[in-house]
């Protein structure tokens, strides 16, 4: 270690954030997400309504999307959800290219496959739940056991008290280039990967008849299969709303140095003046 | 049931979604053919057994379906697929009360039967509340009577090379040459709660419900539950009966393991 008269200028070193295995998992993964919210999609048109508990109240849906004769005699598309019916004709409900729209709920362009095929969704959808299935339950093992996903993305005694400021620095846009994740980005990816990846595994399993068999408790934690279909769906849009707010802040943070850390792991840090500030060690 | 799937023809559709691509890589995967070419419906098709496979090993063979209270039973239960069937020998059935009525089990068989529906009512029985899963995502529960499959298959005597029971129906769905058929593998026929079902929350069946009698078979999905059963065949492989795939829905593009 040299000693150096410390620089003014601020200096920066790119280091090593992500490593192979979250870099493949990301990538694979974000493409069975969109195969299975798209294919979800197709299965939810089949019946476009949404209930609580084990069976269906058809009469009293939490939320519908369906087409009706509007008052001036043509078609329309609406979502009726507690007792609101919201107008969505070319959307949800009624929708497709002038002279040939037709009544279903999600449009073509969002569904797989585009045209109303249930089968085919199911199929798409269960192939794809397999390969997300597997690589979740395999990535979870290593973010447990990985000593790096610990420090990158753990919560650390005493880090809840940094929430408001990084708040505060997150609403100004102003996004600092350190080693490890901050609290917001900490508690986000936790919710994600614990909570909302899971939930969508084990809703989607509730729904199973032959599962159900194999093991009830599930019907009786997701308060019955309606219940969990209607979880199923709710988690999926959540997971929607991360993926908007991810592609936003990827953006505004440093688009290059994020997909730089994404793609070949490496993630440029901002230093302190000095070389002699050895990288803390979170343990 | 489900709607037919539709098998898209409309080139200009299809042209202004490729148009569209530009919208994101949804509209990039949708608005492709491939997403629904032969090749990628026979891949896509190969775990279903992988799926099979995996919820056997999970489940034990006599693992039930949960049972629900009296208090949940459906005001109605939701009649689905065929509702009345068009035939005149069907119609000959209902006229006389089912009074007619003789359920064949027959083919991979030591000791082939012939019953009556009186015979059936005085079988081994089971009442059971379900809950009915439709492959759409309804759900509908209901209280089901009837006799046990896996009596009546140990009068039948299923040879050794019986691997499938097969139940032919009355009604011809959607207006289809063949009648509605479906299949279960021996492990599904000889469950606890497989039963042929003539009565529905206290009283006979009902001809929209799939009278005179309707296969439960809890573990599986609706569509498997055939109506209106008129024959039972047990099998070595149903590649020969209809479509080759074991069931109407099946033929269809739909699955044979429907518990999931």
């Amino acid at each position: 270690m040299s000693d150096t008269p410390s620089q003014s200028k601020p200096s920066s070193q790119v280091v090593k954030r992500h490593g192979l295995t979250t870099r493949l998992w990301h990538w694979i993964n974000a493409v069975c997400l969109l195969v299975l919210l798209m294919s979800g999609l197709q299965i939810f048109n089949a019946h476009p309504s949404l209930y609580w508990g084990n069976g269906s109240d058809f009469d009293n849906p939490i939320m519908t999307i369906g087409a009706q004769l509007g008052d001036d005699g043509d078609p329309m598309g609406y979502m009726a959800i507690a007792g609101w019916q919201i107008p969505t004709t070319g959307v949800l409900g009624y929708s497709g290219p002038e002279g040939a729209k037709q009544a279903r709920a999600f449009p073509a362009w969002a569904t797989l496959p585009d045209s109303q095929w249930l089968s085919l969704g199911r199929q798409w959808h269960f192939t794809a739940a397999w390969v997300f299935g597997l690589l979740l339950v395999g990535y979870l093992v290593y973010s447990i056991i990985s000593r790096h996903r610990r420090r990158l993305i753990g919560v650390h005694r005493g880090e809840m008290s940094q929430f408001g400021h990084a708040v505060a620095e997150h609403a100004k846009l102003r996004f600092s280039r350190v080693r490890d994740y901050n609290i917001i980005q900490k508690l986000t990816y936790l919710l994600v990967l614990a909570v909302l990846l899971p939930l969508m595994v084990l809703t989607g399993l509730t729904m199973a008849p032959g599962i159900d068999a194999a093991w009830p408790w599930l019907t009786y934690v997701f308060g019955g299969r309606q219940s969990a279909r209607t979880i199923h769906f709710i988690s999926a849009f959540s997971l929607i709303g991360f993926f908007v707010v991810h592609v936003l802040l990827v953006l505004v943070s440093g688009l290059f140095n994020n997909m730089r850390a994404m793609t070949t792991g490496g993630y440029r840090v901002d230093t302190p003046s000095t070389s002699t500030d050895k990288e803390r060690d979170h343990g | 049931m489900a709607d037919l799937p539709i098998r898209p023809t409309d080139r200009r559709r299809r042209r202004l979604l490729a148009s569209l691509g530009a919208l994101g890589a949804g509209t990039l995967l949708s608005g492709c053919d491939w997403t629904k070419s032969q090749g990628v419906q026979d891949f896509l098709g190969r775990t279903e057994d992988l799926t099979q496979a995996a919820m056997r090993l999970v489940s034990s063979r006599e693992a039930l379906a949960r049972e629900y209270p009296t208090s949940a039973i459906a005001d109605t239960f939701r009649p689905n697929g065929s509702i009345q069937p068009q035939t005149d020998a069907y119609q000959a059935l209902v006229d006389n009360d089912f009074a007619d009525y003789k359920l064949a089990i027959h083919g991979e068989v030591a000791n082939p039967q012939a019953l009556s529906l009186a015979q059936l009512k005085a079988a081994p029985a089971r009442t059971q509340i379900t809950r009915h899963d439709c492959v759409e995502g309804w759900s509908c529960i209901g209280q089901w009577t009837g006799a046990r499959l896996s009596d009546l298959l140990d009068r039948a005597q299923p040879t050794e090379n019986a691997k499938y029971v097969v139940f032919h129906c009355a009604d011809h769905l959607l207006g289809a040459p063949e009648p509605y058929y479906e299949s279960l593998d021996m492990i599904e026929a000889y469950h606890p709660q497989t039963i042929l079902a003539y009565g529905l929350n206290g009283a006979d069946l009902p001809v929209a419900n799939g009278a005179p009698i309707r296969l439960r078979a809890e573990r599986q999905l609706g569509y498997k539950m055939a109506k209106y059963v008129m024959d039972i065949e047990l099998v070595n492989s149903f590649a020969d009966i209809q479509g080759g795939k074991g069931g109407f829905w099946e033929d269809r593009g739909y699955n044979w393991w429907a518990g999931i």
